[in-house]
């Protein structure tokens, strides 16, 4: 692409920057779409196991119905309570939304098809995603109402404990690789057991924190049976309970391409990404991005189906999986992965 | 502790019960209909919007003995009534504030000749807090629109009165 513009006169860093920019445009602006369609998908999901229909006025079966919402949203008052500090205030929801935008670009949707082909590209996720609980905490703390800090509070704590394990399993998977790259950790996967199956998670040693790593994504995410952020019984909206308008739909937007972006990498990470399932060369002829984004609905699907079906965890309940279950599991298993492949691959015995 | 629970929280077997319960509803028939388009089945005794019925000849049934403003315990209607020039007792002034109304129903058992009604209609819904408060004219005007359905109501219902 940069070489397109530099063959139309503009100099290289003018080039660069507009490729890079076309390609930032190409993953936000269909991701916003998609953002949209997937919350529909979920109201309707959840509706059709609670037995009832979900959305079905707004355009046929209810498509638009996304879209009717976000132009409610956005022709609405933005509030801002008296007592609260505005900048802040203002500030959070752009975070929540930026980092939920940002960590996209390593995410590879086909081969080479990848914004920034970064080595170290699950560092770099793990470091944004963190950066998420700053929007919610910084949310939780500038609307000055109690609820919105309770929630905060308990964000902090959720995702503090669920990226430990979850740091733990991106370990095993890192060890069984090599890199930190994604694609390179996709292309790892290539005939990984029995010599035709793609993905880590069919691995008997690695599929234990193929599950961990899907229910942490739950947790990471704020998702059922993790929602105390916003458990309405008790925090009325959680940490957006002062929120309206296009703030409110910021966080919306963000949690959803969160929610997105973690059925990406359980995907890429344990289910071979962009690869068929089985490695037969007929496979090979759907492509990579549809496997990918075939896989990624399909985890989309679970994410709703756990939803409409489990309970909330009590806030005891949900520490006590993160620590006392989670926790020693994947560090146990960290050592279990390494073990093995010390000894099968390295050889260190023989 | 057993080691048949260790086994079964590990293996999250009953997540993967539940689960399986659900995905089974997730096929099945929804349970709540279109309501715009499919509407539930009315018993006649439901107490809708009210309405106030005429005679077959046009004469308004309402005489004015004001039973239903002295039961309404809501204390929403409001009559007031003189003799008509042919010397019969009529209702000048018939309001029913419908914002105050929690459809009891005692207006109809109340009333000696079936004038007042709760019809079967229940979509009335208004923009204004205004257009809740019924006069005579509103109240006549439901009944001449309804009057078939509250007719086949009352009949439908007489036999177990």
């Amino acid at each position: 692409m940069t070489a397109l513009f530099q063959t139309w006169g503009l100099p290289f860093a003018w080039a660069s920057f507009a490729s890079m920019l076309i390609g930032i445009l190409a993953i936000a602006l269909p991701l916003m779409l998609a953002v949209a369609m997937i919350i529909y998908v979920d109201r309707k999901i959840w509706a059709a196991m609670a037995l009832r229909r979900g959305p079905n006025v707004v355009g046929p079966w209810g498509l638009l119905q996304s879209f009717a919402d976000g132009l409610k949203v956005f022709l609405q008052e933005t509030i801002i309570p008296s007592a609260a500090n505005k900048g802040l205030f203002l500030l959070a929801p752009i975070i929540t939304f930026t980092v939920a935008l940002i960590v996209w670009a390593v995410i590879p949707f086909a081969p080479g098809v990848v914004l920034a082909d970064i080595n170290i590209g699950l560092l770099y996720i793990l470091a944004a995603s963190s950066i998420g609980v700053y929007g919610v905490i910084i949310a939780g703390w500038a609307s000055n109402s109690k609820y919105p800090f309770y929630s905060a509070l308990r964000a902090a704590a959720q995702m503090v404990s669920y990226e430990v394990s979850i740091g733990f399993v991106l370990i095993s998977v890192v060890l069984w690789t090599g890199s930190f790259n994604m694609s390179a950790i996709i292309e790892g996967q290539r005939a990984h057991v029995f010599g035709f199956l793609n993905g880590y998670g069919f691995n008997p040693l690695l599929f234990p924190m193929a599950v961990v790593f899907f229910i942490s994504a739950l947790a990471e995410t704020a998702r059922a049976p993790f929602d105390l952020t916003e458990a309405e019984s008790e925090l009325v909206a959680g940490y957006q309970t002062e929120y309206s308008s296009m703030a409110f739909a910021l966080y919306w937007l963000g949690e959803y391409a969160n929610v997105i972006l973690m059925c990406g990498l359980n995907a890429i990470l344990f289910w071979g990404g962009w690869l068929p399932p089985i490695d037969w060369a007929p496979l090979y002829m759907v492509p990579g991005i549809v496997w990918f984004f075939a896989k990624l609905f399909a985890f989309f699907f679970v994410f709703s189906w756990v939803k409409a079906t489990v309970p909330r965890y009590r806030y005891d309940q949900l520490m006590r999986l993160g620590w006392k279950i989670f926790l020693p599991l994947s560090l146990f298993w960290v050592v279990l992965v390494s073990g093995w492949l010390e000894v099968t691959r390295y050889g260190v015995f023989g | 502790m057993s080691l048949g629970y260790y086994i079964k929280s590990f293996t999250l077997w009953e997540f993967v019960k539940a689960h399986w319960l659900t995905l089974k509803y997730f096929f099945r028939a929804k349970a709540t209909i279109n309501y715009p388009h499919e509407k539930n089945p009315l018993s006649p005794r439901f107490r809708g919007e009210h309405a106030l019925r005429r005679y077959p000849n046009g004469e308004e049934r309402c005489i004015a003995c004001k039973l239903c403003e002295a039961v309404c315990p809501a204390q929403a209607i409001t009559i007031e009534a003189e003799p008509r020039d042919d010397g019969s007792r009529r209702t000048t002034r018939y309001d029913i504030d419908m914002t105050k109304c929690i459809f009891c129903g005692f207006c109809q058992e109340a009333c000696p000749v079936d004038a007042i009604v709760e019809g079967p209609n229940f979509e009335y819904a208004t923009e204004t807090r205004e257009e809740l408060i019924y006069d005579k004219a509103k109240l006549l005007a439901n009944g001449d629109r309804w009057e078939p359905a509250l007719a086949a109501n009352l009949a439908a219902d007489a036999p177990y009165r």
